[in-house]
């Protein structure tokens, strides 16, 4: 670093101005685009945590039987890389940071409708890590369940699934007052001109989700609630000895947990639905039925839960409907695919960074997407039910899909918020190196899923050896991938050149702010008088 | 907050509204259950509901129905100035939360006396849909005394507010959402009394 002037508190925007000093001018802050920081480097955070003990998981799986752990640390190990990665990063992830350092300012507003309740919902999720935590290290040690807490085994084990039930409860609450405040704040504070169909795209698959968020959590809630009553007072009503069915445990469960994955992927779609028209210097094309297929994903997705239980013991005709709707789920996800791609057609396309992210958003979500639909179609489920197919299948929706727009919006935004650039040629390195890592990690585990490996086993055949050797070889190169991007974004905050307002040519309302934007995000109310993608009409064309 | 007064009770409301709907979720998944084992275990429901006492559940169901009346009757007394009478009526609300749970009490400790509770090893003699019944009986009403005891003391947080004067005849939409959400208490009630209560007799 030079030895320049440290800026004036004025040109640092918000983070010139706090309430309190120190730490507490974060923790104690309502402003939006503070917490949503708070929640991005707690969320970036927990993700390595998730990434270590992948990595470890793989490590295990180099031969078979014993390699670095025995049997029961492994399965800890894999319900804590699953809790962790599901519900601290993948679930808050974008919406919870991007969602509150960038929705706001797109709509015009200085704030979120309830900004003491965001704060409210960052203690709630930082609460309900910490006890996720403590689960960990107290009662009979870590939970082995897998993160679906599936009874009567959740029921009975000995180690510390209630504390875990707690966490999960606590951090589904947080995730259920974020998402009231971004309806109320899309429904109440967009500024005027902002109209309906002038939103951006982002805000618009948050909206969708937040939706979710309100309507599928509150029955998680009430599941692991009564899990919690299971282990405490003995209620029972998941146990057979005592008149209850645990398939309804599954029900229940995957009610929520199904339409959670819309949770985890609809702001990922957002993010790729914004960057693709600046990158490319084009509208976006399909504006309206991107809009509509967010809405018929939350929807749809709300109906389909019941394909998790093919193989569980439903009745045939339920196995038919879920597959059928299941099919359905797929319809307005490849209208966004495709209204990408149209998007892209004849445009004038930079291959900055956060394009390549969205790029590898599409094509590692449609091959996730596609093999969802042979798990979709209950013939082929039962054979590749509970394999490697699966886990290689919803890693390529979940970090292909959302991990990869999660990468995209920190290269797209994160200049914006802390108006420094980091390095492109690093990060394009990075982006190349964690493709390639990734390819060769997930595409084995279909791969030997295919073949028959069943999946959270800590040992396997000899015969799967070779694959398995090849997908931990894929997780050193993701991880050194990823070692790569951070190091590059966080030295890019820090000491990466000053950018403007606006470094991609954005049009939406964002860009039209300084960066980093100061705490009340606009000098006077904004006045919207063109869509989010009007590319002549803000200027940039 | 931001540094100009912001007011929209309209938003505050239809936060409200929304997290009212997350309410009714939670017990939405109990009512599946409930649904789902009654369809499984009709006779079994009957005769195990038989011995719930409808007196206590039909009391019980008057004294919510009256304090939602008190609370209504609240919100109009303060946007009318008559700051003291939104007071009485709230405490009188607070009063009928209290004696809900000391009704809700003494029925509970009768089933208890008879050895009918969750694990208990009477109540593992019964038939299954018989346990589930229980099981699902305490769960359910035992959620639902919590959110009277919550409700409870979200109006005499409200109270305080009043007495502070944060909360006035020209700013009242607390009052407003605390009400509404007493109202879901009592909704929820209205739900649960026929279900576990009146069906089954």
């Amino acid at each position: 670093m030079t030895s320049e002037q440290p800026p004036a508190p004025a040109d640092r925007g918000f983070f010139g101005e706090a309430r309190y000093p120190g730490i507490f001018g974060w923790i104690f802050s309502t402003d939006h685009k503070r917490i949503g920081l708070l929640y991005l480097w707690c969320i970036v955070a927990f993700f390595c945590v998730g990434v270590l003990l992948g990595l470890l998981i793989r490590l295990e799986l180099f031969a078979p039987g014993r390699t670095i752990m025995d049997a029961q640390t492994y399965n800890a190990v894999f319900t804590l890389h699953g809790v962790i990665m599901i519900f601290l990063f993948i679930i808050p992830g974008i919406p919870a940071a991007f969602g509150n350092l960038i929705m706001p300012i797109q709509l015009g507003a200085r704030d979120v409708a309830f900004p003491r309740l965001n704060l409210l919902s960052w203690w709630l999720y930082i609460s309900g890590a910490g006890l996720a935590v403590t689960a960990l290290f107290t009662g009979g040690g870590p939970p082995d369940t897998g993160w679906t807490f599936y009874v009567p085994f959740s029921a009975q084990t000995s180690t510390n699934v209630s504390l875990a039930t707690v966490a999960v409860f606590i951090l589904g609450f947080s995730s259920i007052l974020t998402g009231i405040n971004f309806v109320t704040t899309i429904h109440r504070l967009r500024a005027e001109g902002m109209t309906w169909m002038r939103i951006p795209l982002f805000t618009w698959s948050l909206y969708a989700t937040a939706w979710i968020q309100i309507l599928a959590t509150p029955v998680l809630g009430i599941t692991v609630a009564l899990l919690f009553a299971e282990r405490v007072i003995g209620t029972g009503l998941f146990d057979p000895a005592q008149g209850g069915d645990p398939i309804m445990f599954q029900h229940l469960f995957w009610i929520y947990s199904h339409p959670a994955v819309y949770i985890m992927v609809l702001p990922g779609m957002g993010v790729v639905s914004d960057i693709v028209p600046v990158f490319c210097r084009k509208p976006a094309f399909g504006y309206k039925a991107i809009v509509v297929s967010s809405l018929a994903i939350a929807f749809a997705g709300s109906l389909v839960w019941a394909h998790h239980m093919y193989t569980s013991g439903m009745s045939d005709t339920a196995v038919m409907v879920f597959s059928f709707l299941t099919f359905i789920v797929a319809i307005p996800s490849a209208i966004k695919v495709f209204n990408w791609l149209a998007t892209m057609y004849q445009g004038s396309i930079l291959l900055d960074p956060p394009l390549l992210y969205a790029l590898s958003f599409i094509l590692l979500f449609t091959i996730g997407g596609l093999t969802g639909l042979v798990l979709g179609a209950a013939a082929a489920d039962v054979h590749v039910h509970d394999t490697y197919f699966v886990v290689g299948h919803f890693h390529f929706t979940m970090f292909g899909g959302t991990g990869m727009a999660f990468f995209a919006a920190m290269h797209y935004w994160l200049p914006k918020i802390y108006g420094r650039m980091y390095d492109k040629t690093v990060a394009t390195v990075a982006w190349g190196t964690i493709f390639i890592g990734f390819c060769i990690l997930y595409i084995s585990m279909k791969v030997v899923g295919m073949q028959g490996m069943p999946r959270r086993y800590w040992d396997y055949v000899p015969e799967f050896t070779g694959l398995n050797q090849l997908g931990t070889f894929g997780s050193w190169i993701l991880g050194i991938g990823l070692v790569l991007m951070f190091v590059n974004l966080i030295r890019g905050v820090r000491s990466g050149t000053p950018v403007g307002a606006n470094p991609w040519g954005g049009a939406s309302l964002e860009w039209q702010v300084p960066s980093p934007p100061p705490t009340e995000n606009f000098e006077e109310d904004p006045v919207v008088t063109h869509g989010p993608y009007d590319f002549k009409k803000a200027g940039i064309l | 907050m931001s540094g100009h007064v912001h007011r929209d009770y309209t938003g505050a409301k239809f936060g409200m509204w929304l997290f009212l709907y997350t309410e009714v979720l939670l017990f939405g998944g109990l009512f599946i259950l409930y649904a789902v084992y009654l369809a499984r275990y009709p006779q079994e429901f009957v005769s195990a509901g038989g011995q719930l006492n409808v007196w206590f559940g039909g009391g019980n169901t008057l004294v919510l129905l009256t304090s939602s009346l008190f609370v209504a009757v609240s919100i109009t007394a303060l946007r009318r100035g008559a700051v003291r009478l939104c007071q009485g009526l709230l405490g009188a609300t607070v009063a009928c939360a209290a004696l809900f749970m000391v009704n809700k009490f003494f029925e509970w400790s009768a089933k208890i006396d008879h050895g009918i509770y969750p694990g208990s090893a009477q109540l593992k003699k019964l038939a299954p849909g018989e346990m589930v019944f229980f099981n699902i009986y305490y769960l359910t009403t035992g959620l639902h005394g919590i959110h009277v005891v919550i409700g409870a003391a979200v109006l005499i947080w409200t109270m305080v507010f009043i007495k502070t004067g944060r909360v006035h005849a020209d700013d009242w939409v607390i009052l407003e959402n605390a009400g509404l959400y007493w109202h879901l208490v009592d909704l929820i009630w209205i739900f649960i009394f026929p279900l576990y209560y009146l069906l089954l007799h």
